[in-house]
């Protein structure tokens, strides 16, 4: 048997009142694809940090081709041949690739571009990651600023490469050519560790998986035991519907009627393009697309945040395109943003106000000059206990919540206002197994009490699963639409990255962008 | 009198009177580099005019005052990098708290030196043959050591942002301090570092007020010029040449309005004050303009960076 690369033993770290990491074994060798597989809080992140040597461990040990080394800084780490890719990349926008390439080394005072280019094109053409070094980071696409990472991490010298959820930001062809990279990268000894939470990926591309749960590891399966049953089994201790039973769409009338509109982004410049969008009662239709293409402005306009700069807005064929958001929240339009504790919760507000920022003013909840505590409270337990959401108090600031509980906090609110229109952006970003399946199963339920929903989403598994009707976001237009039933992944990865090829496919029937 | 004979001294005093300014700028500019707003540099420079002067008194060397004013401003700016790096504080708030400060403390170590000679001032002199260069030889070769050191300084700081490796981790510790953190180096000490010679230029700024400009000590001598400093590096785009533009335009109107009161032209002297403060904000207002929406700042400027933060 070969030796492993790295190897960690007995791996323990407490955080205040948390077991992060309990005793964790884990060996990597040298030519493997290894998947670290966890929900959010199993430690997974931890273990990663310690092997970056952003966390120093509380007991156990690092051993580095058969000797122990203590990891003191992410300096010793990269000097120990360990390249972590952050899910976040670590790159300055405005400098070039090469810049970002050779940025914290220090074997010479000036800056030597000559030299610095033909390395990086030796190592392109060794692992067959092509980049150009003097393209700056802020015109590339996501996957290109992955693969300068990478490329950062090899030319350091790192015979093993940590990638944390890698393909959280990638279309599926991206994430294929990653996977074939790290094929190329693994036949050549290098050890590659993958983070993630995508069964599907583990099965595709891991030769072995190491399961964590509580801190614990929970099992660690060889290629021919990959399963997803059994990896979720692991992973959350007990059975889990991979898929839902989906209740074929009853989509009566049109709810929400886009027609031609046009928004500008933050930055003054149209972001939605003469967009026309139709979701009908009763329907959850997805729209993907790479973040960027006009998925917040739309929302917005929709809930009525932004202005639009030409076309109409209309819901339940009454025309909502200059009205007020609390005009539009009144006529049963509820939106739950992207960013649950920015815009959807106020963070430092306790879970009874938080649940009645949208209708403290009406009078159910506020006499003429002051709000009716008993009743905020009482309405606070109705719904806390419903959607079950795990809180320590009513009086507690939100922000001290999980991910989970803020989402199912903020669906909480907005469903209980029974919308006619639910606008949903990414709901599971961040969200472990369990928590996903609470919130989308929530989202099901309020389809078959007849809400429109409209389902934005750069997960396309999780639009798979859930819509009745795909359609794909580019560059502020709608670029095609189908039924599920006609949905094939790789056609909408391609509408994605703005492929025009299948548009004959469109149903004239339905509205499509011009 | 000739254009040429009204020209040449012009410039040549725009240059003297531009220098202070270009030194606190070019300050600011490597601290905000380094991702930290300091707008403390009108107090640094203060306390950098009277720590100067004070020393060259005492020991009758205008070097050792150099050295007292680059100690003291350095001081000043690691009470600026203890609050914004370690504690986290605004830095806006810091800043301003600074100006206070050193305005205060200057003004009452300074009290005894009103008035004043000082035994040795930088005088000029005139740099050998470039000197006597037609035109340019005036203009730029006729000045005391300070302003050849700062044309030195601007050829060196832009060299060392743009091509040297540690320049090129100084801007990245600007735009993405996570990024310089990732890979190993240390973003807190690097931080701690240009802070504190940032404030050691803002010091040399104030100090060649009350050193070389006009040797002597008044109470607030820098009269606003730290905050001219603060506007130049955005003036500058975060660039030392521009920031030399920049500092002799000022120090090029400041002049300007002082002729045209010895000349006597028909204008208050109040307002022949206020033209090179007005200036700076017409033409603040033009850059900015001009580059809207355009990535100019480096991208964390005024962030305190938290590595647990995600």
């Amino acid at each position: 048997m070969k030796e492993p690369l790295i190897s960690l033993q007995g791996i323990v770290k407490k955080f205040p009142g948390v077991l992060a990491n309990d005793h964790v074994n884990m060996e990597l060798y040298p030519g493997e694809i290894h998947a670290v597989l966890g929900e959010n809080g199993s430690g997974k992140s931890t273990l990663m940090s310690i092997l970056a040597g952003l966390y120093r461990p509380d007991l156990g040990k690092i051993m580095v081709s058969g000797v122990e080394q203590k990891f003191r800084s992410p300096r010793d780490a990269i000097f120990y041949g360990i390249g972590m890719v952050h899910q976040h990349f670590k790159l300055v926008e405005p400098f070039s690739v090469a810049e970002n390439i050779t940025l914290g080394e220090k074997d010479s005072f000036l800056l030597s571009k000559e030299k610095l280019k033909t390395k990086i094109h030796e190592l392109g053409e060794k692992y067959g990651l092509k980049i150009n070094p003097d393209a700056k980071i802020w015109q590339l696409s996501v996957g290109e600023k992955q693969r300068v990472e990478i490329v950062r991490m090899l030319y350091r010298g790192s015979k093993v490469l940590v990638l944390d959820e890698p393909t959280a930001v990638l279309t599926p062809q991206e994430a294929q050519e990653l996977f074939n990279n790290l094929r190329r990268l693994a036949s050549a000894n290098c050890a590659v560790v993958l983070i993630t939470h995508k069964l599907n990926e583990v099965q595709e591309i891991a030769d072995r998986v190491t399961v964590l749960r509580q801190g614990k590891v929970a099992g660690v399966l060889e290629k021919n035991q990959i399963t997803a049953q059994e990896m979720v089994r692991l992973m959350v201790g007990r059975e889990v519907a991979l898929n839902y039973e989906r209740k074929p769409s009853s989509a009566g009338r049109v709810v929400l009627d886009l027609e031609k509109v046009t928004a500008l982004n933050d930055l003054g410049i149209p972001s939605l393009r003469e967009c026309s969008l139709r979701v009908r009662e009763g329907e959850i239709f997805g729209l993907a697309g790479v973040s960027g293409n006009g998925q917040r402005e739309l929302a917005e306009v929709i809930a009525g945040l932004r202005r639009i700069e030409s076309g109409k807005v209309s819901l339940d064929s009454q025309e909502i395109s200059h009205r007020s958001p609390r005009e539009i929240i009144d006529l049963g339009v509820s939106y739950v943003p992207e960013d649950r504790l920015g815009m959807g919760l106020v963070p430092q507000l306790n879970t009874m106000e938080n649940l009645i920022l949208k209708n403290y003013h009406q009078p159910e909840y506020s006499g003429r000059w002051l709000l009716k505590p008993k009743v905020i409270q009482k309405h606070a337990e109705v719904l806390v206990d419903q959607y079950q959401v795990k809180l320590a108090s009513l009086h507690q600031p939100v922000k001290s919540l999980s991910g989970g509980n803020l989402q199912k906090l903020l669906l909480a609110r907005e469903i209980s206002g029974a919308p006619k229109l639910m606008v949903v952006i990414y709901p599971a970003r961040g969200l472990d197994i369990g928590a996903t399946e609470a919130v989308h199963k929530l989202l099901l339920e309020l389809k078959s009490r007849k809400t429109a929903i409209l389902l934005i989403s750069e997960d396309l598994d999780e639009i798979l699963k859930l819509a009745d009707r795909v359609g794909v976001i580019f560059n502020g237009q709608l670029n095609g639409e189908f039924p599920i039933e006609q949905t094939n992944l790789e056609e909408v990865g391609l509408l994605m990255m703005g492929s025009r090829s299948v548009e004959e496919r469109i149903d004239d029937n339905e509205p499509a962008c011009l | 009198m000739s254009g040429l004979e009204f020209l040449i001294p012009l410039l040549a005093a725009a240059i003297t009177a531009g220098t202070p300014i270009l030194f606190a700028a070019l300050g600011e500019l490597i601290t905000e580099r380094a991702g930290i707003t300091n707008l403390g540099v009108e107090g640094i420079m203060l306390v950098g005019a009277v720590a100067g002067f004070m020393a060259a008194v005492a020991t009758g060397s205008p070097w050792l005052g150099l050295l007292a004013a680059m100690l003291a401003g350095g001081g000043m700016a690691f009470i600026h990098a203890i609050l914004t790096i370690t504690l986290r504080a605004n830095q806006v708030v810091s800043g301003l708290s600074l100006v206070i400060f050193g305005t205060g403390l200057s003004g009452y170590l300074g009290k005894n030196y009103v008035g004043i000679p000082v035994p040795q001032s930088f005088t000029p002199v005139p740099l050998g043959p470039l000197a006597d260069i037609p035109f340019l030889g005036p203009i730029f070769f006729k000045h005391d050591i300070l302003v050849y050191l700062s044309f030195v300084l601007v050829i060196i700081l832009f060299f060392y942002l743009y091509r040297t490796r540690p320049g090129l981790n100084l801007r990245a510790l600007g735009e993405n301090p996570a990024a310089v953190d990732a890979l190993g180096l240390n973003v807190f000490a690097l931080k701690y570092i240009y802070v504190v010679i940032g404030g050691m230029l803002s010091g040399i700024g104030g100090a060649y007020l009350s050193l070389a400009y006009a040797p002597s000590w008044l109470e607030n001598m820098t009269a606003g010029r730290g905050w001219i400093a603060v506007a130049l590096v955005i003036f500058a785009l975060w660039n030392p040449v521009r920031a030399m533009l920049g500092a002799y335009l000022f120090g090029g109107i400041d002049s300007l309005g002082f002729r045209l009161q010895v000349v006597g032209v028909g204008i208050s002297p109040f307002i022949l004050d206020m033209l090179p403060y007005l200036f700076t904000v017409l033409v603040l207002v033009f850059v900015v303009a001009r580059h809207k929406g355009r990535l100019t700042a480096p991208g964390a400027l005024g962030l305190p960076y938290d590595r647990e933060e995600r």
